[in-house]
């Protein structure tokens, strides 16, 4: 937070003596609360109270449209042994952890790529940056024909070079399935942290690399450390974020492969989904997506102190 | 960063890399187009190149919006992302400038409690909120998106604000307190006007993400007529095991347009809110 030291000292002066509604109202925590009031409400209706019904969802049995009974931690017992609850949460540390990976790596390649004099720059960056911005699930439709078991032109492709046909059938193999889920993630966030972390090389001040040239570090070396630790706050911030969109995922799972094949893509999000509204279990589903608290938990106050220091 | 590469390094330095991104990053969106331009004798025939289209046809896109309710879910999606944008851009100053400008007691817990609800993601929140959305019977109203869209949008809109405002000078609020402006009028008249490439920062992210949402629309909205863009080309031009790849094509590619269009006129304003640090990714 900034802190305001210099005193109005006009205003000081001309204030009346006693109490107006006026100067009242000009007080700075009164503005600011009563300012912040409108937004706080709506955010306490439909955040914070959603998140707390929620947890009491989470303990009762609560079948669509009838009235729950309490019925305490039983629904996370039956979580607790129920084998695809754990390999839900096995897939989305596997999801989470490779897609990732991938965008980091990518998108500092990405940045490293960008940060060279070329012509027709921020045009290519407008490119780039399409797969972030068009629709999720309208670029997963198009992903969605590129991999079809019948049609898909990336099989074709293989089976001109030699594969032989039909090809790999990439959503109905259980890693393959993965794997392709992993990719299309990776497809749609790597322009973000390429651009990002672009953003943050192009601050780099150039006298550093000269200094480093100058002392005989080779290009590996300057990247290495140079470029790597100046990036490393936003690379953290880049890649929290990141984790915890990646983490609880819904959309492109849900389009591409409704989780399947056999639950190999499931994630806690769809399997929270496919209990709370497909199969009417409000309370098991509730208690499906709060089992993805702790490890967000983790994260947003990781997450929310590195952002207030920063 | 350096110069002076000669042409085949250049090529192999800066277009091959380059080259390779763009063309990863656009593929899909090629075979999108063709294939949306594609009759369907050839979108189904395994013996002909997939990579050209030999007869297009407009056939698809005059199926979409005349046999679906594709015009009526642009119509809603369009309505519901300028209402929730408007929402919580009005929202989202209001939290924004007592923490960017203000000191009073609880303000940097504020500004942690904000960061924090905007990282709380939407499967979190989608089974109660369905359930509190049918006692409030707003179930297949476009109202009900209205009001659950800027629960993100409000804490993102903030988050993004109070880094823009941080950044503009003090100087003229301060001349305007002096000359006797309440709070309320420094905030309206002088602050908030020179704001405007925050607000359309903001605003482009708003109206994009609003685009995007999927969740919410998908639970709230079950009706044809009420439904927006995704949900409706993913629950309509999808029937159990049939899919019109044609006309899905063409719908996914129509319903990126408004979003493109409204991205190629604020694409710098858009990497500058990108760059901010305040975008989930």
């Amino acid at each position: 937070m900034t802190i305001r030291t210099e005193p109005l000292a006009g205003l000081a002066q001309r204030a009346p003596r006693g109490w107006s509604l006026s100067t009242w109202l000009d007080r700075e925590s009164v503005f600011s609360w009563l300012m912040m009031s409108l937004p706080i409400l709506f955010l306490a209706g439909f955040v914070g109270y959603p998140f707390f019904y929620g947890i009491l969802l989470s303990l009762e049995n609560r079948p669509v449209a009838q009235p729950g009974t309490f019925i305490g931690l039983k629904n996370f017992i039956t979580d607790f042994h129920d084998p695809i609850f754990w390999q839900v949460a096995i897939n989305t540390f596997v999801y989470t952890g490779a897609a990732t990976l991938l965008k980091m790596v990518g998108g500092l390649g990405l940045a490293l790529a960008m940060n060279q004099n070329f012509r027709m720059k921020n045009l290519v960056r407008a490119f780039l940056l399409l797969p972030f911005i068009v629709p999720t699930v309208l670029s997963t439709v198009a992903w969605m024909w590129m991999l079809d078991p019948a049609f898909s032109v990336v099989n074709r492709l293989l089976i001109e070079l030699g594969v032989p046909p039909p090809g790999p059938s990439w959503l109905g193999n259980p890693i393959l399935a993965m794997c392709s889920i992993i990719v299309i993630n990776t497809w749609r966030g790597l322009p973000f942290y390429g651009i990002t972390l672009l953003a943050g090389l192009q601050t780099v001040p150039p006298e550093l690399y000269e200094a480093a040239t100058i002392d005989g570090a080779s290009g590996w070396q300057r990247f290495r450390f140079v470029t790597l630790p100046l990036l490393k706050p936003i690379i953290m911030i880049v890649t929290l974020f990141s984790v915890i969109f990646t983490f609880a995922d819904f959309q492109l799972v849900y389009v591409l492969t409704h989780g399947g094949p056999q639950n190999a893509t499931q994630l806690f999000a769809t399997y929270a989904f496919d209990i709370g509204m497909s199969a009417g279990q409000l309370g098991l589903g509730a208690s499906v997506a709060l089992a993805m608290l702790p490890a967000l938990g983790i994260l947003i106050v990781a997450m929310t102190l590195y952002m207030r220091r920063a | 960063m350096v110069t002076g590469y000669g042409p085949l390094q250049r090529v192999l330095r800066v277009w091959l890399p380059v080259g390779f991104f763009m063309l990863v990053a656009l593929l899909p969106f090629y075979w999108m187009a063709i294939a949306s331009l594609k009759p369907n004798s050839e979108l189904y025939n395994p013996n002909i190149s997939s990579l050209i289209v030999y007869h297009p046809t407009l056939k698809h896109y005059v199926d979409l919006l005349t046999q679906t309710g594709f015009l009526r879910w642009t119509w809603n999606t369009m309505l519901v992302s300028v209402i929730s944008t408007a929402i919580s851009l009005v929202l989202g100053s209001m939290l924004a400038y007592p923490l960017a400008r203000m000191r009073f007691a609880g303000a940097s817990l504020m500004a942690m409690a904000v960061a924090a609800v905007y990282l709380v993601p939407q499967p979190l929140l989608f089974l109660p909120l369905a359930d509190i959305i049918n006692r409030l019977h707003l179930g297949n109203t476009l109202t009900s998106v209205i009001l659950t869209y800027p629960t993100m949008l409000v804490p993102f809109c903030a988050w993004l604000l109070l880094g823009y405002f941080k950044t503009v000078p003090k100087d003229l609020e301060e001349a305007a307190r002096i000359d006797g402006a309440s709070r309320l009028q420094t905030m309206r008249r002088i602050f908030l006007p020179l704001c405007t490439p925050g607000f359309i920062s903001a605003g482009i992210f708003a109206f994009t993400l609003s685009q995007n949402e999927f969740l919410y629309a998908l639970i709230f909205l079950t009706k044809s007529s009420v439904r927006t863009v995704p949900v409706g080309v993913i629950s309509e031009l999808i029937r159990g095991d049939v899919f019109y790849w044609g006309q899905l094509m063409a719908g996914a590619l129509l319903g990126s347009i408004p979003v493109a269009i409204i991205y190629s006129f604020f694409v710098e304003h858009y990497v500058a809110g990108l760059t901010s640090g305040a975008v989930k990714g």
